[in-house]
């Protein structure tokens, strides 16, 4: 399976000079062996249970392993299971657990504690299981313990990978299990009759019914998922690509049957197995690489997925899902929170509307005023009463013109389902010529009318046609995957391939989406004081600053005063009013302030992300024009589109303007792509011909789009079309071939001169040259 | 050719129990975490954990 990759490690040296023992990330200056107290605590956890034989081995990415100084708090209690009296078991999908010696550390740390029974990862799906003796309370130290190893965790969730789709991977691999046994045993029976010259009647006779013995159970079970494809697309009235090959190999069977019936010189049951097998082969692969992706994206939108703190009516707070909360409901929105549900407060609320509406400064909203949805809470923690439950909120109403969005956007036809359309009827029409040729032209027996008519259907079942596409999916998505790109639609690629425009949103994918400190030539001892105070914070701004300053250690004795600031002795870090300056409306500033020293103001900009300007330009070398659509103010996007050099944008765009915009494009005959992060994005980048979300994005965003950057930045993007529009000229030079090979060998089987030697060699050789040749498509 | 008598029925035999052997396989779960189960190869189990009392 090594051809479907795996994220690659950005370090891996582990131990050497200058990297963090515990995580890997890059040393500040000044820092011995850790970048932080959460990697020291770590390491020595690690080193206490005697596992420290780990770090010889992890090949995770620099810095995906830092403990988070305040990771959320969640009560996973709830999520446990007691499937028996004094046994629970719990749920979890784990982030960061990306190579075997992670694997290894979770299930040993868990191990080693007392009353854990078993703890068992999947490297593949990412979740693991436990089961523990004892109260279900013990779940939420389990989960601190994996938190202080650096591992992010979420409770599993049904939606995190839909059972069905499990239990068909698992139908399609049984399939192609039994087709390569049925096939090879075929085999060493045909071989036998190819070679057998001298062979005698009666003995040959046996060898057949022995291969139909084999063939025929393994052709009508191991057939299954073409069979039942097929028969949808024949209902629908669509000639598809599993019908041809469902046709080929059932005529195949049944003709061989008719010869074993009659101790013909031949039978075909292994032409007929072999081509199920290679083409079982193609499915599984490309059903796992795209897998993969899917399963990648379930992960970001689990740990995305939160509890919202419900206000009980004796003042007690209950954590529930969004879902479960009722419109009149009071919930607390603790600073630094997301809104998950819509509803107005009691009190003036400071919100980063970012992700709903575009604005990229956060906003004041007066008392009663209606607060939306995914915004975050940037001020003081407050009291919201919902206005709309789940169901019925601004959310739902957004995902509801997503989904009308994709249903009008209409079927694409991929280039395979294209060719099959011509290539089927053709091959049948043929083949039917063939019978009528030999049987009443030629006065043939209709026995030997039919196995020739057969061969043509055996000879032209799609064999490279079939496996022309998947092949270069496979490793075109696989290599991406490498990159850090998950492609989730099975037709993005081809999409892409094909895109000539490109409409950018501004906040979060144009910029960094977040708050950055802005350099103002703050005196480095005082910032990094600053930031090891900001450290103890969930609040954005602190967080922002503490990212500014990595190497700073978490400062002793800090309390938070909520909505205010946070205090350490007599310095004090928050708004200028707690630090004793006066009020003011900005919620972009920090200011920190040591007892009655001079206030120092720490600044937070939305910055553009760093290779804004060059992705920009090269997709422009790629014939992509770029367009920037924000729901922002005029000001801001002029600036914005300037320093990224793009010449066509438009401010204060609602997401029904947005998605007119692309709708607009489509018709003049554009084929866009759109890339977005927000909520207020989701309908444009379901409308467009393709969608890319970058890191960081919305839940909603991330569904809708065809493409999900994992890494940092837009730079990926030039590459991924790069990329794409190989793998497409790959699968175009596949199918060609395809069609060369049938032109060659179509008039070999109408005249009657295929034997299964040739069927098997030409079938096998056609099929290796298409897989060879896709495994160019990963190269950039 | 006498010994073809014995000689198929034994290798179907054989090829029958390795297709059980995978089907089996495929039902206990074995197939579902490839990953995993390639990197666990690597590393020894030690429980280093008295039984609980």
């Amino acid at each position: 399976m090594s051809i479907l990759g795996r994220a690659l490690p950005v370090a891996s040296e582990a131990v050497s000079t200058g990297a963090c023992t515990h995580c890997g990330a890059a040393l500040a200056a000044g820092q011995d062996r850790f970048c932080c107290n959460g990697c020291a605590g770590a390491h020595a956890l690690v080193a206490g249970l005697g596992l420290a034989s780990f770090y010889g081995r992890r090949e995770t990415e620099a810095g995906a392993l830092r403990p988070e100084e305040a990771p959320p708090v969640l009560d996973l209690a709830p999520f446990a299971a007691a499937p028996k009296d004094d046994l629970q078991r719990l749920d979890l999908m784990v982030a960061g657990l990306t190579c075997g010696a992670c694997v290894w550390l979770v299930e040993q740390a868990l191990a080693a504690e007392r009353d854990v029974l078993s703890a068992r990862a999947s490297l593949t799906a990412r979740r693991l299981t436990i089961t523990w003796r004892g109260a279900a309370a013990r779940a939420n130290d389990l989960g601190a313990l994996l938190a202080r190893l650096g591992f992010r965790v979420a409770p599993w969730s049904p939606a995190c990978l839909r059972a069905t789709e499990d239990a068909e991977g698992r139908a399609l691999t049984r399939a192609l299990g039994i087709a390569a046994f049925g096939s090879m045993n075929v085999m060493l029976v045909s071989v036998a009759v190819w070679v057998g010259g001298d062979m005698g009647p009666a003995l040959r006779h046996g060898l057949h019914w022995l291969a139909a013995l084999i063939g025929l159970p393994v052709v009508l079970v191991a057939g299954m998922p073409f069979y039942r494809s097929a028969w949808a697309a024949l209902r629908a009235g669509r000639p598809s690509m599993d019908l041809a090959i469902s046709l080929g190999v059932l005529a195949t069977a049944g003709m061989s049957l008719s010869e074993t019936l009659r101790n013909g010189p031949y039978t075909w049951f292994d032409g007929a197995t072999m081509l199920l097998a290679l083409l079982l082969a193609g499915r599984v692969f490309d059903r796992a690489a795209r897998r993969r992706a899917r399963q990648s994206v379930a992960e970001l939108l689990a740990l995305q997925e939160g509890l919202v703190n419900r206000l009980l009516p004796d003042g007690r707070l209950e954590a529930v899902p969004a879902e479960a909360v009722a419109a009149g409901d009071r919930v607390l929105v603790a600073a630094g929170d997301r809104l998950r549900l819509d509803g107005e407060a009691a009190v003036d609320a400071l919100l980063d509307a970012a992700a709903t509406t575009g604005e990229s400064v956060p906003r004041r909203y007066a008392a009663g005023e209606p607060l939306p949805a995914g915004a975050v809470n940037m001020g003081a923690a407050f009291t919201m009463t919902v206005s709309a439950s789940a169901k019925d909120g601004s959310l739902a109403a957004m995902a509801r013109l997503l989904e009308r969005a994709e249903q009008a956007k209409g079927r694409f036809v991929a280039i395979a389902d294209r060719a099959s359309r011509f290539y089927v009827p053709i091959v049948h029409a043929v083949a039917a010529a063939t019978f009528l040729a030999w049987w009443g032209v030629l006065d043939a027996p209709w026995q030997v009318a039919l196995v020739n008519a057969v061969c043509v259907l055996l000879i032209t079942c799609p064999c490279a046609l079939a496996l022309a596409v998947p092949a270069v999916q496979v490793v075109a998505v696989g290599g991406l995957f490498r990159r850090g790109v998950l492609v989730t639609s099975a037709t993005a690629l081809e999409r892409l391939a094909g895109a000539d425009h490109v409409v950018l949103d501004k906040t979060g994918t144009l910029t960094e989406g977040r708050p950055v400190l802005l350099p103002e030539g703050q005196d480095p001892a005082t910032l990094r004081r600053a930031a090891g105070m900001a450290r103890a914070s969930r609040h954005p701004l602190a967080q922002a600053l503490a990212r500014a300053c990595p190497e700073a250690p978490l400062a002793a004795g800090v309390r938070e005063v909520p909505g205010q600031g946070l205090e350490a002795g007599a310095a004090r870090l928050g708004s200028s009013a707690f630090c004793g300056l006066g009020t003011s409306a900005d919620g972009m500033t920090l200011v920190f302030r040591d007892g009655e020293g001079a206030p120092v103001a720490f600044r937070f900009a939305d910055r553009l992300r760093a290779d804004a300007a060059a992705s920009v330009a090269a997709l422009g070398e790629l014939g992509l024009p770029a367009e920037l659509l924000s729901g922002d103010g005029e000001g801001a996007v002029a600036a914005v589109a300037r320093q990224a050099g793009i010449a066509q944008w438009r401010a204060a765009a609602d997401p029904l303007a947005k998605q007119a915009r692309i709708a607009a494009l489509m018709k003049a005959g554009r084929h866009p792509l759109m890339v977005g992060d927000g909520i207020n994005d989701a309908a444009a980048l379901a409308a467009a011909h393709v969608s890319a979300s970058p890191a960081g994005a919305t839940d909603l965003a991330q569904t809708a789009s065809d493409l999900v950057l994992q890494r940092e930045g837009l730079s990926a993007l030039p590459a991924v079309i790069r990329i794409a529009r190989q793998a497409q000229s790959i699968a175009r030079q596949n199918i060609g071939f395809s069609l060369v090979y049938n032109v060659v060998a179509v008039p070999v089987a109408v005249l009657g001169l295929v034997t299964p030697v040739i069927a098997a060699l030409v079938m096998a050789s056609s099929s290796l040259v298409v897989v060879l040749n896709a495994l160019r498509a990963a190269k950039d | 050719m006498d010994a073809l008598i014995l000689l198929i029925p034994v290798s179907l035999l054989l090829g029958g129990i390795g297709l059980a052997g995978f089907l089996w396989a495929l039902r206990s779960r074995q197939y579902d975490d490839l990953d995993g189960a390639a990197a666990r190869i690597l590393f020894d189990d030690n429980p280093r954990k008295e039984p609980p009392q």
